[in-house]
């Protein structure tokens, strides 16, 4: 059977993610556990988990972690490393022998940071620049994958149910502000450990519940500003479009959703002259960066993390509050789970993303204005 | 003259148990194949002459007649057929190049036909488009490379122009002239009820038309007739003809005796003077002769409108399409080789150019591969037949369609193949005042209009079927496609797979 990345694979799956906006840190265990709460949803065939904030440390230093299938491919990975960048600490992950969690990888993770005069002789920010090496890992050297690669944060996945995978990482010693979880059941799979979520580039990640009717669109529109999609899965794609829109393209989170999730022609015709401008040109410079088909998503980047629904909800998502606690998931049992007596619980609607950012002097409202009280 | 070899290709039936001597078909029929003898008392019929244009098999009161193709064969022969056997006959009576109209009509293989769509099961759940929200709506023009906006949400990037299709069909260029009076009422009245753009063709843009403006792209050809910068400033776009489907590489003629007082007034040429439209642009030798004519016509329109350039698939349509894109054009517009003309060599017709399948998958690859792909619009054009070539087109890679011989077809065109000669029983390419107000543009534009709803309506529903609610997110979709009886190259190029892969 071929290896994901070179044949599409459709999934259903659970999502949870959990963001304390103070910016204090807590343990995975609460992510494992809301997650663990949906076992149904997934197969066993995929789970994994992005942690913010866990390796205060190296903040300055990009998180790489890394599957190899041999000692070959880890060699050929560690030359074109450290020829462009300066490595603070090389370790094996840690894990747990675990009775569910079998065929593991080589898993290695490095802090490193770009040789000042590669860096120099690139011409590209140090973001572009650990991109391309990215890519270029993912797919010229075979055998050797790059699953995380942001500061601060790191991503854990393996082929298992996610409570399983969880304890084969030793989530509970890690300690971060902000939690995403995954569980994954794909409908055919050779069971590869870089296909499960989170799928993470930089600082974003992206853990999905959906199948993209409009990926081969969203690819060959990202494939134009340089962007390679090796493994042909829909939360690459997702991951990319928000890196993009974001990053490159500097728009604020809010407008990017409006992309992804745009409104309807008719509903703009009824929006002031103003958001009318908005929205047309929107709409007409992003058209093929919409992502259509049926989704529930969330999205984590460096301030926080936002939940989204296709526009016309053809997936779950609840979320819920209790103070500075925001809690987003596909069932509302995996929320209640591990936050007892929330304050508020709603169903955001189809298109209408939940923004829970970090609290910062210049805050922005969450968004929550249209939504559906569970 | 010598003795013509040439022997009826159709056969007029008439059952004289039903003709009641109306004449109605002997009225009808401009090429005159219908005649009443006295002596006999009842109507005869001039075989020889007959196109099969059935319109006195239409009109006629008690259904008497059957046109047939006339069983006389020659002994076969593989090689020899019918048709090469006729057209020597042809021209050693006459000398001259063989004319013919609409498109190709050779046996190549149709690849629309070698395609299928894919739907949603399961894993992905189809969309209704009678209950949800289904959107056909393109904008067709340049595209930024990304959107800037102040802190208060004001966009500070300025949106090039665009045209905006409330579904992905245009009426593609058929000039007053080569088509009547009528038949461009009817198009542009279409147009404007659908919401969609309708094109001159290089034949200049009648007054009576001018109130359509929003709804009309007016070409600059070749010929350069009608146009002054009020005919560009009251359309819509500007497209520059370089070529057509039909007849890459050649130029137009329309006849001196065709060019009447109106047609003269519109082109804005002499009476009865030959209308020729070179083959080439004589001021366009090159692509920096083309950017130069985009930019003066962007120049006359104050770059209120998009510019647009309409070339014929020809081999090397990726490259010259890129070309265009860097040159300036707002949109490409690719005319395959089965599109349709009122009037080409027959020998150029059937056996120059490309299908526009393979044009569109390899101008839509390559723009990509330059990374220029959305900073201009395609539009494919030259033989849709239908809703799913659209689907097909929009998934390779297109923006949108033109359609011309289908919306003809919609006004009652037989597809007789007999534009040329201006004697269309139908009222749609001819100029004779007598035949053409037998098309009556308050009927004509309503069955347009029908027939493009109704392809809108199974768009949506082909869309709902593969889940996609934004026609936007069908554009390239060509995992949406899957190949059947193609070899490999040729699903290559069209960049799908096979079906069951
Ligand atoms: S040319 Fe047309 S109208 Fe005349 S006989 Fe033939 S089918 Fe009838
Ligand atoms: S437009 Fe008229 S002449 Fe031309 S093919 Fe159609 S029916 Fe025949």
């Amino acid at each position: 059977m071929l290896k994901e990345g070179y044949v599409r694979i459709p999934s259903g799956c659970a999502i949870s993610g959990i963001i304390d906006r103070t910016g204090r840190l807590f343990s995975g265990q609460s992510i494992a556990d809301s997650i663990a709460t949906m076992h149904d949803r997934s197969n066993g065939l995929g789970g994994g988990f992005a942690a913010y904030g866990i390796y205060p440390d190296f903040k300055d230093y990009f998180a790489f972690h890394m599957f190899y299938d041999d000692l070959i491919a880890k060699q050929e990975t560690e030359n074109i490393l450290k020829a462009n960048y300066i490595v603070a600490l090389e370790e094996k992950i840690p894990t747990r022998k675990t009775a569910h969690i079998k065929n593991a990888p080589l898993i290695y993770r490095y802090f490193a940071i770009p040789r000042p005069e590669k860096l120099k002789l690139s011409e590209l920010d140090e973001n572009e620049f650990t991109i391309k090496f990215v890519f270029n890992i993912n797919s010229n050297i075979p055998g050797a994958y790059v699953f995380s690669s942001g500061k601060n944060m790191g991503v854990f996945k393996a082929v298992g149910y996610p409570e399983d995978v969880a304890n084969f990482y030793k989530l509970e010693s890690y300690k971060g502000y902000m939690w995403l979880a995954h569980g994954r059941f794909p409908t055919n799979t050779p069971g590869w450990w870089g296909g499960a979520h989170p799928f993470n580039l930089l600082n974003i990640s992206v853990v999905h519940n959906g199948e993209l009717s409009s990926y081969d669109t969203n690819r060959k529109y990202l494939e134009e500003f340089g962007y390679i999609c090796t493994l042909q899965t829909d939360t690459e794609v997702a991951a990319y479009i928000f890196d993009l829109l974001l990053r490159r393209h500097g728009l604020p989170i809010e407008l990017a959703c409006k992309v992804v999730a745009s409104p309807l022609w008719k509903q703009v015709e009824r929006m002031s002259p103003k958001e009318k401008i908005l929205y047309t040109n929107l709409k007409i410079i992003y058209g093929r960066a919409l992502l259509n088909g049926p989704f529930s998503m969330i999205i984590a980047y460096e301030d926080g993390f936002v939940a989204i629904n296709d526009r016309i909800k053809l997936r779950p998502l609840t979320a819920a509050k209790k103070g500075d606690m925001i809690y987003v998931a596909s069932e509302e049992s995996a929320v209640r789970q591990v936050c007892k007596n929330p304050e508020s619980v709603w169903i955001p609607r189809g298109g209408e993303p939940v923004i829970a950012e970090l609290i910062r002097d210049n805050e922005k409202e969450m968004y929550s204005t249209k939504e559906v009280t569970a | 003259m010598s003795l013509s070899y040439l022997t009826p290709e159709f056969k007029v039936l008439r059952d004289y148990d039903k003709c009641i001597n109306c004449k109605v078909c002997m009225r009808q029929c401009s090429f005159e194949v219908h005649s009443y003898d006295e002596h006999l008392d009842k109507m005869i019929s001039n075989d020889m002459n007959c196109v099969n244009c059935q319109r006195c098999v239409v009109l006629c009161p008690t259904q008497a007649l059957t046109i047939i193709k006339h069983p006389q064969t020659f002994k076969e022969h593989a090689n020899w057929t019918y048709d090469a056997i006729r057209d020597i006959y042809r021209q050693a009576e006459t000398g001259g190049v063989l004319l013919s109209s609409m498109g190709n009509d050779r046996p190549y293989p149709i690849y629309w036909d070698k395609m299928v769509i894919n739907a949603s099961q399961v894993t992905n759940p189809s969309i209704d488009p009678l209950r949800e929200p289904m959107e056909l709506r393109v904008y067709i023009g340049r595209k930024l490379d990304k959107i800037e906006v102040d802190e208060n949400l004001n966009v500070k990037t300025k949106m090039p122009p665009q045209l905006k299709l409330e579904t992905p069909i245009m009426f593609s260029a058929m000039s007053y002239g080569s088509i009547s009076y009528n038949a461009h009422a009817a198009l542009a009245r279409a147009a404007e009820e659908l919401g969609i753009l309708y094109n001159t063709g290089e034949g200049g843009l009648h007054e009576d038309f001018r109130k359509y403006g929003k709804n009309t792209i007016v070409q600059v050809a070749s010929g350069r007739f009608g146009v002054d910068r009020e005919y560009l400033n009251t359309a819509a776009a500007i497209e520059i003809k370089i070529g057509q489907g039909a007849k890459p590489g050649i130029g137009g003629h329309l006849p001196g005796e065709k060019v009447s007082e109106d047609i003269s007034a519109t082109r804005m040429i002499p009476p009865g003077s030959d209308a020729i439209s070179p083959a080439p642009h004589h001021d366009i030798y090159s692509i920096e002769d083309l950017a130069q004519l985009i930019y003066s016509l962007k120049e006359a329109t104050d770059y209120q409108k998009p510019v647009g350039v309409k070339i014929a698939a020809v081999n090397n349509v990726a490259a010259i399409a890129s070309g265009i894109a860097r040159a300036g054009a707002d949109y490409i517009a690719i005319d395959g080789f089965r599109g349709g003309t009122g009037a080409a060599p027959k020998r150029i017709r059937d056996n120059v150019g490309i299908p526009i399948e393979f044009a569109i998958a390899a101008v839509d690859a390559r723009l990509r591969s330059e990374g220029i792909r959305h900073t201009v619009s395609l539009v494919a054009a030259g033989s849709i037949r239908n809703s799913a070539d659209i689907v097909k087109a929009i998934a390779l890679g297109a923006d949108a369609v033109y359609i011309a011989t289908a919306a003809l077809i919609a006004l009652g065109c037989h597809m007789c193949q007999k534009c040329h000669t201006g004697k269309c029983n139908w009222g749609i390419a001819t100029q004779d005042p007598n035949l053409v107000k037998r098309l009556n543009p308050e009927i004509g534009y309503k069955r347009l209009v029908n027939l493009v709803q109704a392809w809108s309506h199974e768009i949506k529903e082909m869309l709902g079927g593969m889940g996609i609610n934004d026609i936007e997110s069908l554009k390239g979709n060509r995992l949406m496609l899957r190949g059947i009886g193609m070899t490999q190259k040729e699903l290559d190029i069209l960049g799908i797979l096979a079906a069951g892969e």
